[in-house]
């Protein structure tokens, strides 16, 4: 088999709030799979009907071949789940939380265990009332890391950590996944998406809106152009895939959609290149773009994408109150 | 120079004490909004109660003589003297006042615990009084601005209560009393939350010690009341204050002084204290724990885990409880001697033998009021892990929902018949010691307790039932378990109509050993508490979870 995670179509409402709406989600089989997405697009509510804890309103999730909801537990034995908000047991030592999550989940490699504590630097002996948020990801983490399963659900997992120990969740992750692990990273860490995943899906208003690897997305975007040309080309404007344009002299900067970029270049050319830079989109510039900030769209732009911007403009608001 | 000094210093210490209740006006207002609705509840319930009462008693004991041979029959009988202590006069004020003190000066005194220990300590482990404490506010703000809402509402019940009697035209000077024995009940336990919000890091252990301190206080009271030899600790009680006073009767207007007192030594108390520890913690440090446990390697485990602690407290109460009972049990024949009148009125119920019988049965059914709040709270402790989050991860594991459930589940199930048997054996053992004849009274004390067994796991199958299909309103068991406290305590003195009497399933729990023991409402009893707790389960098996 070699999907890992299956969802097709899938409903999600409370109340009056479409929490999911037609989620579509593929992760292959041993694969690191990012999952981005601003606040309150529906990452966590994925993330729980992928574990068994939402039931959909309709459509199809599969995990591990099965149905999450019908074989939670069958499943729950060969998947660990970090929550990004990891709230212990006040009177539980850490050591105990890690021993406890572990073994109900049907076994613990201790020897694993006592590297990843040492690695992650966390005293086991605290109690969980004791801990700070970063201490407390690390409990999950460590348990999750300490099971032998064949899939990670990892839910905003480093939030809180200091950059010392996400490099070492990296260097753990990297390790899974040579391992054959799957991994469904959901993440706002842009720099750990981009060291970690060859996958990326963007969730938008409870929807995927983009899937594929970081290349593929970067094609959906703009490459930044600053050249020096022996004379103004006749046709560099505005528009038909231009934007932003600054003419200083013989100096033009602007950004170019990258399935424009053959075209334009050619037309530069026109004009003689003295000298040229051309800056790839940043992961940044990217969810930007799908996180709503530039709500204007581009000339030629499908309409119905122009309209799922505005209304995601508008979500944001409503979120923001 | 020196002047300027001298003249500066003064302001410069005020200040001081000024900065540290900085922002107290603020946070009452916000402590006011959050607890607007149980404030509410509290308040027009226990007036609602007290306003009824006083007119229930004047429609049925118009007459004097019917009065004064209640108050006969009540100073005799020592279950009377130990639930609700002694009455002050005839009157028909100083009878309402008696009956509605039982139970109200409780539970004004549960709503001050609940109010302080909630606006202190359990926002402190939040964290939300972090997030205050950061803005300018005072050190001592939270605490003063929680035991200000809480004395405020003690005081407003106290107003009702005396408006309530004056109202049904009893005496001012008595309503006034009573009020002030009412409200004064609260304070104190205000200023006893405030000091145990201190002590402990928890919110939950904060409540069991004061809630403690409430039944120690009770005990005392109930011991001093029964035992003429010990009646000075009466003098150590809250509860026993409020009879001190002696509404409608002697007027004691100056024992209100020692509400004050206890409260303002005990608000004293908690100040010092907060000031010796740090934002969030104890007065004692945390200790560190285990750094493996290989033993936590199941649901049920971990379940065991979580209640350990809080019904070890149970256990100890109940053993307490069981002590009282079977202290008092074993002198009650004594009240008799040397007072033919009341001797006369017991050969009619059935002697001294009878006396006894009928001072276990009552503290069977106060146990089993009390071991229901224990089914009520060990099934709420799921909702507990549910809204603190600390359910998902677990049941992101391989452990199904009814598995996890299971582990809680036995607690509301057992803890209730072994709280009961606690306190029966004790009881029983106690009385048989003390009596010198182990073969009658053992069995009677233990059968007294653990009779009441059936209904105390309905009050936890209803809770489990709200879980599994209504998370949001498992607060409404807690009502259900008033609603049958106050059925019990005021249904048959105000002749509510048998059906409303019947939803209370303490009503169908036969009184052993002054009634016979009838099996049948027990096992219907036990059927419906399981069927409750079936329906539970499967609803939270089909429910998302949150």
């Amino acid at each position: 088999m070699s999907t890992a995670i299956d969802v097709t179509d899938v409903v999600k409402t409370f109340g009056a709030v479409r929490a999911l709406d037609g989620l579509n989600l593929s992760v292959a089989t041993g694969e690191v799979h990012g999952f981005l997405g601003p606040n309150g697009s529906g990452k966590s509510t994925t993330i729980r009907v992928l574990l068994g804890q939402l039931h959909a309103d309709s459509g199809t999730a599969r995990v591990l071949d099965g149905d999450p909801w019908r074989d939670a537990v069958q499943l729950h034995r060969r998947l660990a789940y970090v929550p990004g908000d990891v709230n212990l047991w006040p009177n539980l030592s850490g050591g105990e939380v890690i021993d406890l999550l572990a073994r109900l989940r049907g076994g613990i490699d201790t020897a694993r265990r006592d590297e990843l504590i040492e690695r992650f630097e966390l005293d086991p002996r605290k109690k969980g009332r004791a801990y700070s948020k970063g201490n407390r990801q690390k409990v999950a983490i460590i348990a999750a890391l300490a099971s032998d399963v064949e899939l990670l659900i990892l839910d905003e997992p480093t939030t809180g950590l200091d950059p010392l120990m996400e490099a070492v969740f990296q260097d753990c992750i990297t390790t899974e996944k040579s391992r054959g692990r799957t991994v469904l990273l959901s993440s706002h860490i842009l720099s750990e998406v981009e060291a970690l995943c060859d996958r990326v899906s963007i969730i938008r208003s409870g929807a995927v809106v983009e899937t594929g690897t970081l290349t593929e997305l970067r094609h959906l975007t703009r490459t930044a152009i600053s050249a020096e040309l022996d004379a103004m080309p006749p046709g560099l404007i505005a528009g038909s895939g231009v934007h932003d344009l600054v003419v200083d002299g013989a100096k033009v900067k602007f950004d170019v959609d990258s399935t424009e970029l053959d075209r334009v270049l050619r037309v530069l050319i026109g004009g003689g290149v003295r000298s040229l830079t051309a800056t790839p989109p940043t992961l940044e510039e990217l969810f930007l773009r799908h996180y709503g900030e530039r709500v204007e769209p581009a000339v030629g732009e499908p309409a119905e994408d122009h309209t799922q911007t505005r209304r995601f403009g508008r979500h944001q608001k409503v979120a923001a109150r | 120079m020196t002047a300027t000094l001298a003249v500066s210093r003064a302001p410069a210490t005020s200040r001081a004490t000024r900065d540290r209740l900085t922002g107290t006006g603020a946070l009452i207002r916000l402590n006011l909004r959050r607890e607007r609705i149980p404030l509410l509840v509290w308040v027009l319930s226990i007036g609602a109660v007290a306003a009824s009462t006083f007119s229930t008693i004047a429609a049925l004991y118009p007459d004097t003589a019917e009065r004064a041979a209640l108050a006969l029959s009540i100073s005799g009988n020592p279950a009377f003297l130990a639930i609700t202590g002694p009455i002050s006069d005839t009157s028909i004020g100083a009878i309402s006042a008696w009956r509605i003190g039982a139970v109200g000066t409780s539970m004004v005194a549960l709503m001050s615990i609940f109010t302080v220990i909630r606006r202190t300590r359990a926002d402190e482990e939040t964290g939300r009084t972090e997030l205050l404490a950061s803005a300018v506010v005072g050190r001592a703000a939270p605490l003063a601005a929680a035991v200000t809402v809480a004395i405020g509402a003690s005081l407003a019940i106290g107003v009702l209560v005396a408006v309530a009697g004056i109202g049904s035209g009893e005496s001012a000077a008595g309503s006034l009393a009573f009020g002030g024995a009412m409200a004064g009940c609260g304070l104190v336990f205000a200023g006893v939350a405030a000091v145990a919000a201190q002590l402990a890091e928890s919110s939950r252990t904060a409540i069991g010690i004061a809630c403690s301190v409430l039944a120690g206080t009770f005990a005392l009271r109930a011991i001093g009341d029964v035992q003429s030899s010990l009646s000075a600790l009466t003098w150590l009680s809250p509860q026993g204050w409020a009879n001190h006073v002696q509404s409608y009767g002697g007027n004691n207007f100056a024992v209100l002084g020692l509400f004050v007192l206890a409260t303002v030594a005990s608000l004293l108390l908690a100040g010092a204290l907060l000031d010796r520890r740090d934002l969030g913690l104890a007065m004692f440090p945390a200790r560190l724990g285990p750094a493996t446990n290989p033993g936590l390697r199941t649901p049920e485990a971990l379940a065991i885990r979580l209640q350990r602690g809080a019904f070890i407290g149970w256990v100890v109460g109940m053993a307490a409880l069981g002590a009282v009972t079977g202290g008092v049990a074993s002198t009650s024949s004594d009240l008799l001697t040397g007072n033919p009148q009341l001797e006369e009125l017991m050969a009619k119920i059935g002697g001294a033998g009878a006396i006894t019988d009928m001072l276990l049965s009552t503290m069977g059914v106060l146990a089993g009021l009390i071991v229901g709040g224990f089914a009520i709270s060990s099934a709420l402790r799921m909702s507990g892990e549910e809204t603190a989050d600390r359910l998902g991860p677990v049941l992101a594991t391989a452990v199904s929902r009814q598995r996890w459930m299971a582990g809680h589940l036995l607690f509301v199930v057992l803890g209730p018949a072994i709280l009961l048997a606690v306190a029966g054996v004790v009881g029983g053992l106690l009385n048989g010691a003390l009596v010198g004849d182990m073969s009658g009274g053992f069995g009677a004390a233990v059968a007294a307790m653990l009779v009441q067994v059936p209904a105390t796991v309905v009050l936890g199958g209803l809770a489990v039932a709200l879980f599994g299909w209504l998370p949001r309103f498992t607060a409404l068991a807690w009502a259900a378990l008033v609603v049958a406290l106050l059925l019990g305590q005021l249904g048959q003195l105000l002749q509510l109509p048998q059906w409303l009497m019947d939803l209370s399933p303490y009503t169908h729990i036969p009184q052993v050993p002054t009634a016979e023991m009838r099996w049948a409402p027990m096992i219907v009893l036990v059927l419906v508490a399981a069927a409750l707790i079936g329906i539970g389960i499967a609803g939270f098996k089909r429910r998302d979870v949150d």
